[in-house]
Formats: C-alpha cells, sequence, structure tokens
C-alpha cells in the first residue's frame, strides 16, 4: 500500500512543482466537470486559458483583474509569513473602497488632479483601520483574529450598505442605491487610451519589489518572519511579537484597502453594494499558490484573474454558472494543499501492511 | 406579551442551528481538529438538503442529505488534514471558499424552487398554555432534541470511558497514542461526526429555519458556531446556552424593527457580528482561562512515528 514517509528535508523540487502539479489537477477535474454537465471540454478550457489572452485588448483586461488580486495577495503574503492569520481582507477591501469613494464624493468641478493622491491615501488608511480592529483586539484581548477578522466583513458590508442607501445616495440617482457617479478628476489616471488599465498595476508591480526587499533584504522582515516560523526563537531574538502583530495586519489592511480604493476610483466610478466581489478572499488563494513570495504571488494573481475572466465569458457564452470561479478557486486551493504534502513526505509503495 | 412568547420562540429557534453546527464543531475540536470550513460544509449541506426535500418531499430525507453531504466534505477535509498533514487553518479555509462557491453553482437551480407546504409542530396540551405555549410548545422537533443530544454529549465526555478516549486524543495524543489507541482514526471519525452535524445545521436552515434556497444563505453563522466554542471554553452546556444568547441577538433585530426603533437596519444587521466580536474579546481577555480549558493539542497535527 502507498505509505507517506518524512524526507530528512524539505524538497525544493517540490516547493515549485507542486503549484503546478495543482493547477494540472484542477484542470482536469474541470475537465470532468464540464463532461459531466455535457458541455465541450475544450470549449470549456478555451475560455479560462485562451480568451484570456488572445488579444491585447483581453490582455489589458486580465491585468485590470489581477491587479487588485495581486495588492491584497502581497499584503496577505506578509501577514501570513508572520503567522497573523488575516482573512478579513474582504471587510478592508469595501472600507478601503468606502473611505476612498467618500473622498471623492468631495470633488467638485473645480477640485485639482491633486485629489486622486488623496483618494488613494483614504483608502489605504481605511484599510488600516478596519484591520486596525482586528489587530488592538488581538493585542490587547487576545481575541482570535480569524474570527474578528472574518465577522468584519460582514460588518463592512452593512457599513457600506447603510451609506449607499443611506447618506450617500444619490438624490438623482431615481433612487437605486448607489452614490453619484465621482467626478472625473478623482479617476485613477489610466496608463494608455484603448485599455482600462490604469496606474494601479505600476503601483502594484512597485509593491512586488518593496515587499521582496522588506522580507529578504530588511532586518524587519527577518524578524517578522521568525516570529512567524519559531515565536520562542524570535522573543530570544528580542524581536516583539507585538509589533509583527501590529506590522502584519496593517500592511496587509492597507494593502487591501488600497486595492479597493484602485477598484472603486477606477473601473468602477461610484459606490454601490455591488463593491465586495469577493477579491479579498480569492488573494488568500493568490497569496497560497504564488507560495507566498512576492514574484510567484504575480503568477498566481494572473492565474486567478483568468479564472474570474473564463468564468464570465463561461456565463455568457455556456451558459454555465459564474460561481464556476469559486468552484475552480477552492479546487485549485485544495489541490495545492494536498500537494505540498510531497514538500515534506515522500510516497512510497510497500507490500503488505506495515 | 404576546410578542415576547414569539420572540422567545425565535430565538430557540435561531439558537438551535447554531447549537447543532457549534456542538459538531466541539466534537472536532474535542479531538484537537480546528475545522475552519464549518460555513462552506453548512451552505453545501443547505443546498443538499433543500435540493432532497424538493424531490423527495419528505423533510427527513432532507436532513439525512445535509449530514451526508456535511460528513462527506468533513472526510475530505479529515483526509488532508490528518493523514496528509495539511495545515489545518488553511485547508478549513479552502473547504470554506470552496463550498461557497460549489453551492452557489448547484443551487443555481433551485433558486426558485418553492417546498411543499410546512408542517406545523406543537406538544399537545402544552402547545395550549397561554404564552407560554407559543414561547416553548409550538417548535419543530429538533430545537428539543438538540437539547437531549447536549445533555448527552454531556454525559458522553465526562462519564464514559470513549468519551475519555477522546478527550485525552484532544488533549495528549502522543499518551493515547501510547496507550495503544489509533490516533488518527479516532479524529477521522470525529471530524466526520462533526461535519455530519454542521450538515444536519446547513439543512436545517435551508428546509426549516428559513424554507428557501439563497446564495450564501448561511451568512457567518458557520463562522459564529466557530466562535461558540470559544466563548464555551469547550463545555457543551455553555454551547447551548451561547446558541441561545446569539440567537436572541438576531431576533433582536427583527423585534427592534417591528417597535418601531428608529435605528438603521444595518445597523440591526450588524449585530449578531458585533456580538460576536465583543463576547469574543471578552472571553479572551484572561489567556491562561483559555488554555487551561482548551483541548492541547488543538490545530497541531499527529504523525504516529514522530
Amino acid at each position: 500500500m502507498l505509505k507517506l514517509e518524512l524526507r530528512p528535508q524539505a524538497s525544493e523540487f517540490w516547493r515549485y512543482a507542486s503549484p503546478v502539479l495543482a493547477l494540472l489537477i484542477t484542470v482536469a477535474l474541470g475537465i470532468g466537470l464540464f463532461v459531466l454537465l455535457g458541455k465541450d471540454p475544450l470549449r470549456g478550457l478555451q475560455m479560462f486559458f485562451w480568451e484570456p489572452v488572445k488579444s491585447a485588448y483581453a490582455l489589458g483586461e486580465l491585468m485590470v483583474k489581477a491587479t487588485p488580486l495581486l495588492v491584497i495577495a502581497l499584503g496577505l503574503a506578509v501577514c501570513f509569513r508572520s503567522n497573523v492569520w488575516n482573512i478579513g481582507a474582504e471587510g478592508q477591501f469595501v472600507i478601503g473602497a468606502v473611505a476612498a469613494g467618500g473622498v471623492a464624493l468631495l470633488a467638485d468641478k473645480e477640485t485639482g488632479r491633486w485629489i486622486v493622491v488623496v483618494v488613494v491615501l483614504a483608502g489605504v488608511a481605511g484599510g488600516m483601520f478596519w484591520a486596525g480592529i482586528t489587530a488592538w483586539l488581538r493585542d490587547q484581548f487576545h481575541a482570535n483574529e480569524i474570527l474578528v477578522s472574518l465577522m468584519l466583513v460582514y460588518v463592512a458590508d452593512m457599513v457600506l450598505g447603510y451609506l449607499v442607501y443611506g447618506p450617500w445616495k444619490d438624490p438623482a440617482g431615481y433612487n437605486f442605491p448607489q452614490t453619484k457617479t465621482f467626478e472625473a478628476v478623482t479617476q485613477i489616471p489610466r496608463l494608455m487610451s484603448g485599455s482600462r488599465v490604469s496606474v494601479g498595476l505600476i503601483l502594484a508591480l512597485t509593491g512586488v519589489a518593496a515587499v521582496w526587499v522588506f522580507l529578504f533584504r530588511t532586518r524587519s522582515g527577518f524578524a517578522q518572519q521568525v516570529g512567524g516560523l519559531a515565536p520562542s526563537a524570535a522573543r530570544y531574538a528580542g524581536f516583539s511579537s507585538r509589533k509583527a502583530l501590529w506590522l502584519a495586519l496593517l500592511t496587509s489592511g492597507g494593502a487591501a484597502g488600497l486595492a479597493g480604493a484602485l477598484e472603486v476610483a477606477g473601473p468602477i466610478g461610484q459606490l454601490t453594494p455591488y463593491i465586495p466581489s469577493g477579491y479579498g478572499f480569492a488573494a488568500i488563494i493568490v497569496a497560497y499558490v504564488g507560495r507566498l513570495h512576492p514574484i510567484g504571488i504575480v503568477f498566481s494573481a494572473i492565474l486567478m484573474s483568468m479564472f474570474y475572466i473564463g468564468g464570465e465569458l463561461a456565463q455568457s457564452r455556456m451558459g454555465l454558472p459564474k460561481s464556476i470561479t469559486g468552484v475552480f478557486q477552492g479546487l485549485l486551493l485544495f489541490s495545492l494543499l494536498a500537494c505540498d504534502t510531497l514538500m515534506a513526505y515522500r510516497l512510497r509503495w510497500q507490500s503488505g501492511r506495515a | 406579551m404576546e410578542s415576547y412568547a414569539l420572540l422567545i420562540a425565535a430565538t430557540l429557534n435561531a439558537g438551535t442551528v447554531l447549537a447543532i453546527a457549534a456542538l459538531g464543531l466541539l466534537i472536532n475540536e474535542k479531538v484537537g481538529v480546528v475545522n475552519l470550513g464549518a460555513e462552506g460544509m453548512m451552505l453545501c449541506s443547505a443546498i443538499a438538503g433543500f435540493a432532497a426535500v424538493v424531490h423527495t418531499g419528505s423533510d427527513l430525507l432532507g436532513f439525512l442529505a445535509g449530514m451526508g453531504a456535511g460528513a462527506l466534505l468533513g472526510a475530505i477535509f479529515g483526509v488532508m488534514v490528518i493523514y496528509l498533514g495539511t495545515n489545518q487553518y488553511a485547508t478549513g479555509l479552502a473547504l470554506s471558499l470552496f463550498g461557497v462557491g460549489f453551492s452557489a453553482f448547484v443551487g443555481i437551480s433551485y433558486v426558485q424552487e418553492k417546498l411543499p407546504p410546512r408542517l406545523q409542530f406543537e406538544i399537545p396540551f402544552l402547545a395550549d398554555i397561554p404564552l407560554l405555549g407559543a414561547a416553548f410548545f409550538k417548535q419543530h422537533p429538533l430545537v428539543y432534541g438538540v437539547i437531549a443530544f447536549a445533555m448527552a454529549l454531556i454525559w458522553f465526555f465526562y462519564k464514559t470511558r470513549t468519551g475519555l478516549v477522546l478527550r485525552s486524543v484532544g488533549e495528549s495524543p502522543e499518551s493515547a497514542h501510547a496507550l495503544g489507541y489509533s490516533v488518527r482514526r479516532i479524529r477521522f471519525l470525529a471530524v466526520m461526526v462533526g461535519g455530519a452535524l454542521c450538515g444536519l445545521s446547513g439543512a436545517y436552515i435551508s428546509v426549516v429555519y428559513t424554507p428557501l434556497w439563497v446564495e450564501g444563505m448561511v451568512a457567518g453563522k458557520g463562522w459564529i458556531a466557530l466562535a461558540l466554542t470559544t466563548f464555551a471554553t469547550w463545555r457543551p452546556a455553555r454551547i447551548l446556552l451561547g446558541a441561545y444568547l446569539f440567537g436572541g441577538v438576531t431576533m433582536l433585530q427583527f423585534h427592534l424593527q417591528g417597535l418601531g426603533v428608529q435605528v438603521p437596519s444595518q445597523f440591526l444587521s450588524a449585530l449578531p457580528y458585533l456580538a460576536t466580536i465583543v463576547v469574543l474579546a471578552m472571553i479572551s481577555r484572561n489567556p491562561v482561562w483559555i488554555r487551561v480549558n482548551m483541548p492541547a493539542s488543538l490545530g497541531k497535527p499527529f504523525h504516529p512515528s514522530s
């Protein structure tokens, strides 16, 4: 029978091969699902892996969706490496969007272009504030950050709902629950005409470099990770676990808030009840599939973006529910976790009973 | 007065949803396994139970379908964290994310479906008592069932040998292993039972509590049930108490709206989540107390050869 045997050292090969194998397993399961539903699996694969990359415009759209995922996942990578389990990035994203939207609503015809900077910073601050609540409750009361950050996602949705149904509702909006469309000056600048790719992508890629330098080239980045891997070693070295906790949550909250600002002042352009998009949850998968490494996360963010676009196309062209994206996202994370077993263990055939 | 009787009745009903799931999660955690996938398991079971009732017309089959779906997902989770040694938090999270997507995917054709007329339950004679009858004796059988189950669980954990073995697996898997108990098999079975109970809770939501199917209808109850196990410091009776407390908070919003209290409805809807945060912070304030009560191996994998 098959038996798992502990490796003396974690396998370097499987560290990189496991996400690839996980993707292959997910694709295989996906093909099975298409066949089961009586859909042409080749056409299904085409929606997910060819349509999103087949033209310059499609590639642009791929980047538009990958940007928020990349930004949030970068923050989560820092957070998870510190062994802090912030799973409420979705809520921080929403509050970031609300804060950014609040500033954008203050702009009028005379406002200068500088307002964009304030909009973005407000988003970051909003996300940091929301994550800060979790950090404070964990720091002062030892409340479990998983549950608190998750509960705050629901609260964030209510805050957004209250504002767009109440005080911030557009008076000229035929009673629709939405704010007025933001002034053009608040719009995140686009990189080129004919594509929706914005400066956000540049910010995200700068973030990749920044997180890489922080994690692998600075003392505080090192301290952050030691605290995650070996708390007692970190204590012995004099690294503060409280500082690590705050830094982890504020970084990931700020990143999620930034993503919220980029979305609401970018492709969306107003606050609606549909701001919560699930990006905050999908980014958890992005962070994991990217091995919590900034470069890896670039690839996984693009992959997850393909899942989103593929899901939308599968809905419009093949009559499949859009939620197929969520199914594939979940399957991918499941397969990855299972494949990661191969990093620490080796599979051995053993005859008879051991 | 009549409205207070209805408020109590609704509180018991809402508390039952949380209690069934939280008792299942308690069984998991007593053997040292945290399953963050509760929300996903409950959603999948909710649609499984709902679909079963739509097709067969039998509530009982609906509950069984929900339990089956929950046990199956629990088994997948169990194989991964117990036999493959994956991280419990990450795997549970994967289960929740998968469950949200999968239930929405499967459930899309059931959104408009209606269930056969719901039965009204009442206990003969007792139900006719003014006020008390409406408050306590016109409930679904599971409302009483969960109380009996919690009592049975107390007896099982603290008065039987098997219960003792279960607790020892959670407190010190090494000792249980040395005594010749198969730690991994016991954990696996407990995880499946926990999954089945989360499944029952999910099916109760879509078949009895709000008899319809809407995407994401569990609305965080799985997470609240997870918080309840900490709140109850891993004691079955306190879980029951906590579940009714949270059930009451959930129902209070409708009651306050009915009374015409001038508060934004979103604030009232956020109450159960805010209450969970506040209670969690209050309970966790004393880390020593939590550590004394928490199963010692909670969240830690066990490999027999190590």
